[in-house]
């Protein structure tokens, strides 16, 4: 049977890596081809490679970490930020990215999920959304969780699916940062409408948030975190036999 | 030497890069008299297989690579590649192959139950048929990446491995030195750069 993706999220920035807490205060961890290096060594199922820059200078360092290191490293990598035409998917493609994760640049053009699926294949592209409770409504926001669009997330993921997009990220902002576990009301509304792999985003803290997330939530195919495996709060070889121990099918 | 065929199909990046990582400088090459000095060769593909089968033809690749492993050079298909070997797909119509494995090439949905999203796209274990070179740095049970929606029927004969996917899907075939892999070895870690590492040993009449 297929297993669980552990995925470790990558925010690349003038070629660091870092992770905000709630989007902000950034901090520096360690040079990026180490990094996913010592990940793909020690379990990981994929790479997401965020690129936060916003400068072309930064644009270009970033993508010569991105070939470095799919020179190096051979597991599925996927890579977002800045993503907003299909030049920037061929940008990606060229580098080694097997998989294109857009966000602010669909908002901005909504035809743009649909002509890449259409050139690259549904699976090449990922949907990755920030949502946030507004009133009570899952609602969609954009630039880095900046800006509310006012539009219903998950009438938007739905939108984006039909169109082509062949995986949807769901990073809650509401327990972003926060550790004390996944959105499961959220991932399990997105769930309930979508045929796609579902990503889950925002709020791992310890193995046990995993657990909980692929026991309840069976919908859900992989979890995604960043600061906890980069500090070595959560080590996935661990997480990887916590979940084997649990019955959850996962890679080791 | 290792030359990879060029037909237009597809990003060779990561395969030339995972080839590099365990000493081999692939040629990637759609000239028929370098095809023909190489010792190996792979044939890699994403995509839709009417278009590639369409351009192996065109190009006459496919009358030079049927020649080549008539003569015994091992040949390794991947992903579209392997499903290119085959007899037929039913991919949007009915197209035809290379022959070189008897099958055809239908949806993974046929046989996958409606619960299961369809691409089959992730890790999934690989369950061998029986022992072959290319697999024998692997043991059973290893995980390789998928990401496909067709896969091999009718080829109980060259199958060589399985993966459970809500039904048996078919994940490696092979029939003397012409062989194939559904998943993507360049993207399956250091149990695909094994599988590599194996096809890269093999010599014309001599597999292992």
């Amino acid at each position: 049977m297929i297993t669980k993706r552990i995925i470790p999220c990558l925010d690349v920035k003038d070629g660091n890596v870092v992770k905000g807490m709630n989007f902000t205060g950034l901090k520096q961890v360690a040079s990026p081809v180490e990094l996913a290096k010592y990940y793909s060594a020690n379990g990981a199922d994929e790479l997401v490679f965020y690129d936060i820059t916003a400068s072309s200078d930064g644009r270009k360092i970033f993508t010569d970490i991105l070939r470095e290191t799919a020179s190096q490293v051979f597991i599925p990598l996927t890579v977002g930020g800045g993503i907003n035409s299909l030049a920037d998917f061929d940008r990606v493609l060229k580098c080694g990215a097997d998989k294109v994760s857009v966000n602010s640049g669909a908002i901005k053009n909504p035809d743009l999920v649909g002509e890449a699926a259409k050139l690259y294949g549904d699976q090449c592209v990922v949907l990755s959304v920030d949502i946030k409770r507004v009133n009570g409504k899952f609602t969609v926001f954009a630039k880095g969780g900046r800006e509310n669009t006012g539009m219903d997330a998950i009438e938007w993921i739905k939108r984006c699916v039909d169109n082509g997009a062949g995986e949807v990220v769901v990073n809650s902002i509401d327990t972003d940062g926060v550790k004390q576990g996944f959105d499961l009301e959220m991932l399990a509304a997105v769930g309930e409408v979508v045929q796609v792999p579902i990503i889950a985003s925002g709020g791992a803290g310890k193995i046990e948030d995993f657990i909980t997330l692929f026991k309840k939530l069976p919908k859900v195919d992989a979890g995604l975190a960043a600061s906890i495996f980069h500090f070595g709060e959560v080590k996935i070889q661990d997480l990887k036999k916590a979940m084997t121990a649990e019955g959850i099918p996962s890679r080791v | 030497m290792l030359a990879i065929v060029d037909y237009g199909v597809g990003n060779l990046f990561s395969l030339q890069c995972s080839l590099k990582k365990i000493g081999e400088i692939p040629v990637v090459t759609g000239k028929s008299e370098e095809l023909a000095k190489a010792d190996r060769i792979i044939l890699p593909g994403v995509g839709a297989f009417g278009d590639a089968a369409a351009k192996l033809r065109q190009s006459g690749l496919d009358k030079v690579l049927k020649d080549l492993t008539a003569k015994g050079k091992p040949l390794l298909g991947i992903c579209l590649g392997m499903q290119l070997l085959f007899d037929k797909s039913y991919e949007y119509g009915e197209h035809e192959g290379l022959g070189l494995i008897k099958g055809a090439i239908r949806p993974i949905a046929d046989v996958v139950p409606k619960d299961l999203k369809i691409p089959h796209m992730g890790w999934n274990a690989l369950h061998f048929v029986k022992p072959h070179p290319l697999f024998k740095y692997l043991k059973e049970n290893d995980c390789v990446y998928f990401v496909h929606s067709y896969h091999g029927t009718d080829c109980a004969e060259t199958m060589l491995a399985t993966a459970e996917y809500g039904a048996e899907l078919t994940a490696a075939v092979g029939q003397k030195n012409v062989m194939g892999c559904q998943f993507h070895p360049e993207k399956s870690g250091e149990v695909g750069l094994n599988i590599l590492r194996a096809f890269c040993e093999m010599k014309a009449g001599k597999l292992c």
